[in-house]
């Protein structure tokens, strides 16, 4: 239910209803949109951005927010810590289990490394969950791993790395396969044709699914596979560093415990890094679709340690994030309800954008109606947004229309007694993935020996723009990957003697260039939303 | 506009606190100053961390929901239950029969199910938590499997269970027998494999991949689009 404030917004969205039905905002020529673009799109926002003062990318822009962790301050001192005493000893350790963490942990036991996965919250509590969409792969006699590949790089806006590219769309088919062996349901039709979906970029029906629940479905067979190979974790764990030796190679990580604050050193001959995206960093201050976790701390902690980072200015927002009710904010609202008529109007129910733009620049119209012009509609928890006139597809579509083509949608509304076939939805732009991160080759090997990486952490195969369903793909494609050559490498390598060496020259660094005191500690590991009241201090978080 | 909403009295384990109606029992506990660490995963209904237990000042009864979703409500009682561990068999699936008795032996107190229907009331999604067990009693893994689908794992029917059940591993068993054993392959997918394995599209991806950016452009563009017969979006 809208508190009853709105209800002045709400009559004169439905006050101007039937004569937006026949009023057609033009689009936008070239240079309204770069225009539009270069002023409102967060990745265009210059002063979100800074570039990056101490290492391997120094010089690199990233938003302000990822910039300041970049360059943060180590959680722990490294002359208090001893890591030739650790609490492991493992061949591979997997920081991170979400999709990529769980594959890269099930293949390299395959390999018979000792795996200990160590993980931020409980074991699956991830990204990965919440992808309802599905996941792409070629598989259909009108595709092809060609055709994959092209649509890839063009979503991209072809900065993708194509060699890396050219193995998502090769592995893509057996990574289904292997999926479906560990007994993910796919759908189906009876005779065994995959039911298969399109989705924005794709030139081809290319997405499996589970039902809505995708990626649940794909993270709660692996977790369970996990524990049938009985392979070790920890929950609640995250890293707060990483181990190398004075060879330059990794030689493990140091873990937190989240409740008690202890440290916990494990050793290990290779690491692969698996800790996902960024969106609770709210970049600009923009709501997620991520999990509690998504805190880039695998970003911070590998260029710490001397890893190279790619794409690191290019984030995705989707426009239509829902604002109201604070339940659901910041999760997805369907791009099909735009597709099937709705449009997007401010608070005196004037459209302002034509409603099926290009994705970035529907979401810079609406930022600019909220921040510049002022005409954003604020929710009782202090949000702004725009309404999304969804009632209107009735009007146009006949009766029925909306419970047919969006029951989802419904549904998630009626939850808190909004009826979206008569009632507009609120909305804003929600920061939804990372596109660049950690750089790796074919196989997850960054340019620290002994580091690997996969997953959303990792940048360059999807450029500067991911595509539907290619996130859960990469998952799987370089987590597996990842998995088998960091246990094949743990194998082989020499280890020399594990120091904490680089952390106190990346503190030097920072204190050279000056910003030691400016900076957080870092990695932030949890966002802070707990309301400070009466100013009231707390012992330092 | 955070000053326009009104505020309601709720009780955090037996504390009173005033918090804006409209957040979620996860947003409150943060409005009251508590920081999750347990407790709290996607925040968005599809992971099952925060599985919540609450009842009335003045209705004993008690009531199940996931703390991302549900509204607070005046006069609420709260307190989180963590997640806590449960019984999992442990099996290889690739030596396993999809049958009946294969899920009864690993699930063996499935037995003792004596039909209180505790586990479907307190389902935060809804599920006929109750009919899948005694489906699963009679051996039926599809019926199962398609009524279980939506589980997010979140433990409270095994919480509740007077008798000890876990249906929610159960169910995953099941799910996954199904999907191994009882669903048909997929003939397209099979051949695509073994195309890929013998080669078949090389030269088309080496062609592209050495192809000028402005040439890959224009394919780009030009790439025939599939109409998208059953769409759907993200
Ligand atoms: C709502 C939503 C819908 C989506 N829909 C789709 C879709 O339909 N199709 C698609 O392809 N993609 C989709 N995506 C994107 C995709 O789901 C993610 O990019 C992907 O699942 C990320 O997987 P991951 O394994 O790299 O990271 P995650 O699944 O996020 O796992 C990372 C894990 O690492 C843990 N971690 C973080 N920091 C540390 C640390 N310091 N130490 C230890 N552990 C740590 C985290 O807690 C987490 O468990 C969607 C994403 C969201 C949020
Ligand atoms: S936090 Fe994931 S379901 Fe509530």
């Amino acid at each position: 239910m809208y508190p009853a404030y709105l209800e002045e917004s709400i009559h004169l969205v439905e006050d101007t209803r039937v004569r937006r039905l026949l009023e057609t905002m033009p689009s936008l020529d070239e240079m309204g949109k770069n225009a539009l673009l270069k002023l409102y799109h967060p990745d265009y926002i210059e002063a979100s951005m800074r570039q990056l003062q101490a290492g391997v990318n120094k010089g690199d822009s990233t938003p302000v927010e990822l910039a300041d962790l970049l360059e943060g301050n180590s959680r722990i001192n490294p002359d208090t810590i001893d890591p030739s005493k650790p609490d492991h000893n493992v061949d591979v350790l997997v920081i991170g289990c979400g999709g990529a963490g769980a594959s890269a942990a099930l293949l390299a036991n395959e390999e018979g490394a000792r795996v200990l996965i160590t993980t931020k919250l409980r074991m699956g509590d991830a990204n990965t969950v919440g992808a309802q969409a599905g996941t792409q792969a070629a598989d259909r006699p009108n595709d092809s791993p060609a055709i994959h590949y092209l649509d890839t790089m063009g979503g991209g806006h072809f900065d993708n790395i194509p060699e890396l590219v050219e193995v998502l769309v090769r592995d893509a088919p057996s990574v289904i396969k292997w999926l479906e062996q560990l007994g993910v349901n796919w759908d189906k039709a009876p005779d065994g044709t995959m039911h298969e979906l399109s989705g924005g970029g794709t030139s081809r029906r290319r997405l499996h699914s589970a039902r809505d629940y995708t990626g649940l479905e794909e993270m709660r067979v692996l977790r369970d596979e996990l524990r049938n190979k009985k392979i070790d974790y920890l929950e609640f764990a995250p890293a707060v560093e990483l181990i190398l030796d004075d060879r330059g190679q990794i030689a493990g990580a140091v873990l937190i415990n989240l409740e008690t604050e202890e440290l916990v050193i494990v050793r290990a001959r290779a690491v692969v890094m698996t800790t996902g995206g960024i969106g609770r960093l709210h970049i600009q201050g923009f709501p997620t679709t991520n999990h509690y976790g998504a805190t880039a701390d695998g970003l911070v902690l590998a260029y710490r340690a001397g890893a190279e980072l790619v794409f690191i200015d290019t984030m995705q927002y989707h426009p239509t994030g829902a604002i109201y009710p604070l339940q659901i904010l910041g999760q997805l609202v369907t791009e099909k309800v735009r597709t099937l008529g709705a449009q997007l109007v401010n608070i005196s129910g004037e459209q302002f954008v034509m409603s099926l733009e290009p994705r970035d620049i529907v979401a810079s119209a609406i930022i600019r109606e909220c921040r510049e012009r002022q005409l954003g509609i604020g929710t009782p928890t202090g949000e702004t947004g725009v309404w999304l006139d969804s009632p209107m597809i009735d009007m146009i579509r006949g009766e029925g229309t909306i419970a047919r083509e969006l029951p989802a949608m419904v549904r998630q509304f009626r939850r808190h007694d909004i009826d979206i076939t008569r009632q507009p939805i609120l909305v804003y732009p929600t920061l939804h993935y990372q596109n660049g991160g950690i750089k790796i080759d074919t196989e997850g090997a960054t340019n620290v020996p002994g580091l690997y990486a996969a997953g959303e952490c990792t940048g360059g195969v999807h450029g500067r723009n991911r595509l539907i369903g290619n996130s859960t793909l990469e998952l799987f494609v370089f987590g597996r990957r990842a998995g088998r050559v960091a246990a094949q490498y743990a194998k082989a390598v020499k280890r020399g003697s594990p120091t904490m060496e680089h952390v106190r020259r990346w503190q030097q660094e920072l204190a050279k260039v000056g910003v030691a005191g400016q900076r957080p500690v870092s990695p932030r590991l949890l966002p802070d939303y707990v309301r400070r009241t009466h100013g009231q201090a707390r012992q330092a978080a | 506009m955070a000053e326009q909403a009104r505020l309601i009295d709720i009780y955090i384990m037996g504390r009173r606190c005033q918090v804006p109606e409209g957040l979620t029992i996860l947003t409150a506990l943060e409005y009251c100053g508590y920081r999750m660490i347990r407790g709290c995963g996607c925040r968005a209904g599809f992971c099952g961390a925060c599985a919540t237990i609450y009842n009335f000042k003045n209705d004993p009864q008690l009531r199940y929901d996931l703390a991302c979703q549900k509204t607070v409500e005046p006069d609420m009682y709260l307190v989180q239950v963590p997640f806590f561990p449960a019984v999992k068999a442990l099996y290889d699936l690739e030596k396993l029969e999809a049958t009946g008795g294969k899920v009864l032996s690993l699930y063996p107190d499935l037995v003792k199910c004596f039909g209180c229907n505790t586990c479907t009331k307190t389902c935060p999604q809804e599920l006929e938590v109750m009919w899948f067990v005694s489906d699963a009693l009679r051996g039926d893994i599809r019926e199962v499997a398609d009524k279980s689908f939506d589980c997010l794992m979140c433990g409270l029917c095994a919480a509740r269970c007077p008798q000890g059940l876990v249906p929610y591993n159960m169910a995953l068993l099941c799910r996954r027998l199904y999907g191994r054993y009882l669903t048909p392959v997929s003939e397209h997918l099979e051949e695509r494999i073994t195309e890929i394995e013998a080669g078949k599209f090389d030269a088309d991806i080496e062609e592209l991949k050495k192809t000028a950016e402005k040439e890959l452009r224009r394919k780009y563009t030009e790439r025939d689009m599939e109409p998208a017969l059953e769409q759907h979006w993200e």
